[in-house]
């Protein structure tokens, strides 16, 4: 069932490539081949290969439970919240709630998770700005 | 004859204080991430290219570090397997099979140890075999022109998906899907914008490194966020004995053919464009097991059981670096990301490098030589340190790789965009790992999709846009002939391997107990 929708998408994921190749717009200057053609030979592929696929699909793989897709889903935001925090609120104190969140995640004890969140961003900081002088986001108290 | 003295030329490259501590940093942090389950060759390397890029090394020692983590990662991946029965990376899945089981009879120490001399031995080898092949394999490639190399490429995917996967389909899906994500940006040649869907970020393209570290690092620590609770954490439940350290001359004596044998199908397997490491060690044992499995001893602590998969897959490293230097097409996952690397550091590998950039290819190769002789010296005695290092459980370890990851695309460009582009691969990489579709064409794809076109375009030029000439010349049509022949054969023929290599795990389990 999974490789059925994965084929159903690569054609639908094909037909807007090839259709958004078309739309590029070619300049004066151009070879014979020009910009549009090799994207759609790629787009070609993808259809064949979804094609193939929506066909002859493999046994299903095993899907989480909708509980713990729910967690790499709030991992995946977290990462994002992570992302936009990072200038706001400087690399340390970012990195030691994004880590944190995640190793508690993985299983760590919410005291563990907080001490291995300190340990790594600290740990990360220093071994990567102090030492190798690397440019991390610099918060409002400068690091 | 030229070739040593290029090679000399290449010591004096690398035998500087900078360069040979590199190597032993390289070395060591190679040997770790190879034995930490979940982070292997490719993911480590991935990790570490941005950190390297940022951190302003010259070309040569970026080379120097990157390389030596590639090889101590193909070292370190057996300790895991030997102790814990959990291989640290995919080309070590052969080794637990007898690696575990002479743990378990007390002997892993001497599984380690042997292990270790078959993986020097191994990748020496390889690295002569570099050495002389390469050049010999650049003369070659001088002779190709535009279409030449527009049909190589064709030829690259289509072995990689004949041997990488198991479904032909998804092989050239992911091929596709990565030559798509290769199109976006602003067109080199004629400069108009392409897929970029009126957005600023995107005229300059996806940057691969982002790419790379988003579907190798990110994806594993969701694959770990979605297993939490599932196996063990890397802890091993019952002490296993060490025991002595260094194996009987007789075990070594009675390991040299396999060795040997096993050393010369890795390379091979390793020089294919698209086979890479984890075909060597499979073909490396499956051989060995038929040669010399004459007792049934294979499978219950055999010591040539350990030796041959350890030197084909670290001979097959070498020979992977083959083509990846003289054609710029790489043999592997990991070669694809060591070429991600010379890309950004703009180093263009193929024929040229050869000429334009001899200190480069040179220092590399004997780089790999020291590091390969380091290895081999911090790999008997301080075995003890790394399966310290093991015992990291992956609750600490994961959100560690992440971080890095974060810290080594933002060290690239500073930009919000990239790093949610970066998450945006990591998701895309899980996702595409649960239904199975391999990764490597993917990366492959976003790596070579630009210079593929170029020479598709450069060889329609030059004909003034007559089609024929892509199959004008003997050697273009030899080169498809095996493209073609490499994509149809594992569909007709290739059911052997593809039953073959699913069950490897559970022969382990059952024959282990």
């Amino acid at each position: 069932m999974s490789d059925r929708v994965l084929g159903v998408v690569g054609v639908l994921l094909a037909g807007f490539y090839i259709w958004q190749a078309t739309l590029i717009e070619t300049s004066f200057i151009t070879d014979p081949v020009g910009a549009k053609t090799f994207p759609i030979i790629v787009g070609i592929v993808l259809a064949i290969a979804s094609v193939a696929i929506f066909f002859l699909p493999d046994s299903d793989p095993h899907w989480p439970a909708v509980s713990r897709l729910f967690e790499i889903g709030l991992s995946v935001a977290v990462m994002i919240a992570y992302t936009y925090a990072l200038p706001e609120a400087g690399f340390v104190i970012a990195t030691i709630f994004a880590s944190a969140f995640l190793a508690w995640r993985l299983g760590a004890t919410p005291l563990e998770s907080i001490i291995a969140g300190f340990c790594i961003s600290v740990g990360i900081y220093a071994i990567f700005h102090l030492i190798l002088g690397l440019s991390l986001a610099k918060g409002p108290f400068g690091f | 004859m030229d070739t040593l003295f290029a090679l000399a030329d290449g010591f004096a490259v690398a035998l500087t204080w900078q360069n040979l501590l590199l190597a032993l940093i390289g070395c060591f942090l190679g040997t770790i991430i190879g034995a930490l389950p979940g982070l292997g060759p490719s993911n480590g390397v991935a990790i570490l290219i941005p950190l390297a890029f940022s951190l302003g090394l010259g070309a040569t020692p970026a080379l120097i570090l990157l390389t030596s983590v590639y090889y101590g990662a193909m070292y370190g991946g057996r300790i895991s397997s030997i102790l814990l029965n959990i291989p640290g990376d995919e080309p070590a899945v052969m080794t637990t099979l007898d690696g575990y089981p002479m743990a378990k009879n007390g002997q892993a120490g001497e599984a380690l140890a042997l292990s270790g001399i078959a993986s020097f031995v191994g990748s020496f080898v390889a690295t002569i075999g570099l050495a002389f092949l390469a050049p010999q394999l650049v003369k070659l490639a001088l002779l190709f022109g535009p279409a030449e190399y527009f049909a190589l490429y064709v030829l690259a995917f289509a072995t990689l998906g004949g041997i990488a996967s198991a479904n032909q389909g998804k092989a050239a899906f992911a091929a596709a899907l990565g030559l798509g994500i290769a199109m976006v940006g602003v067109d080199g040649q004629t400069g108009v914008p392409r897929f970029s869907f009126g957005n600023v970020h995107l005229y300059d393209g996806i940057n691969f490194l982002v790419a790379i570290v988003g579907l190798f690092a990110l994806s594993e620590v969701f694959i770990f966020l979605e297993h939490r609770n599932e196996e063990t954490d890397g802890n091993p439940d019952s002490k296993v004995k060490i025991g002595r350290m260094l194996p009987s001359w007789a075990m070594l004596k009675g390991c040299f053919g396999a060795i040997s044998r096993s050393t010369v199908i890795g390379f091979l397997a390793g020089v294919l464009p698209g086979a890479g490491a984890s075909l060597g060690s499979f073909m490396a044992y499956g051989l060995e097991k038929k040669i010399s499995d004459k007792d049934k001893t294979f499978g219950k602590g055999d010591p040539r059981g350990v030796a041959a998969p350890e030197a084909g897959n670290n001979a097959a490293a070498g020979g992977a670096l083959v083509p990846m230097l003289a054609l710029g097409v790489p043999g592997s996952g990991t070669t694809a990301v060591l070429l991600a690397m010379l890309m950004a550091l703009n180093i263009t590998p193929g024929p040229l490098l050869f000429t334009k950039n001899p200190d480069v290819v040179w220092g590399l190769i004997a780089a790999l030589i020291i590091a390969n002789v380091m290895l081999l010296a911090l790999n008997i005695p301080m075995v003890g340190i790394f399966v310290r290092i093991l015992m990291i459980p992956t609750k600490y370890l994961m959100p560690a790789v992440a971080m890095i990851s974060f810290v080594g695309i933002y060290g690239i460009s500073g930009s919000t965009f990239d790093l949610m582009v970066m998450i945006l691969f990591g998701v895309l990489g899980w996702v595409l790992r649960k239904l199975d579709v391999p990764l490597v064409p993917v990366i492959m794809g976003v790596l070579l999709g630009n210079a593929m076109e170029v020479n598709l375009r450069r060889a329609m030029t030059i004909s003034n846009g007559d089609w024929s000439t892509l199959v004008a010349s003997p050697l273009s049509i030899s080169i498809w002939t095996l493209a073609v022949a490499g994509f149809v054969l594992p569909i007709i023929a290739g059911k052997y391997l593809r039953r073959a290599k699913p069950t490897v795990p559970e022969v382990a389990e059952t024959e282990a107990d």
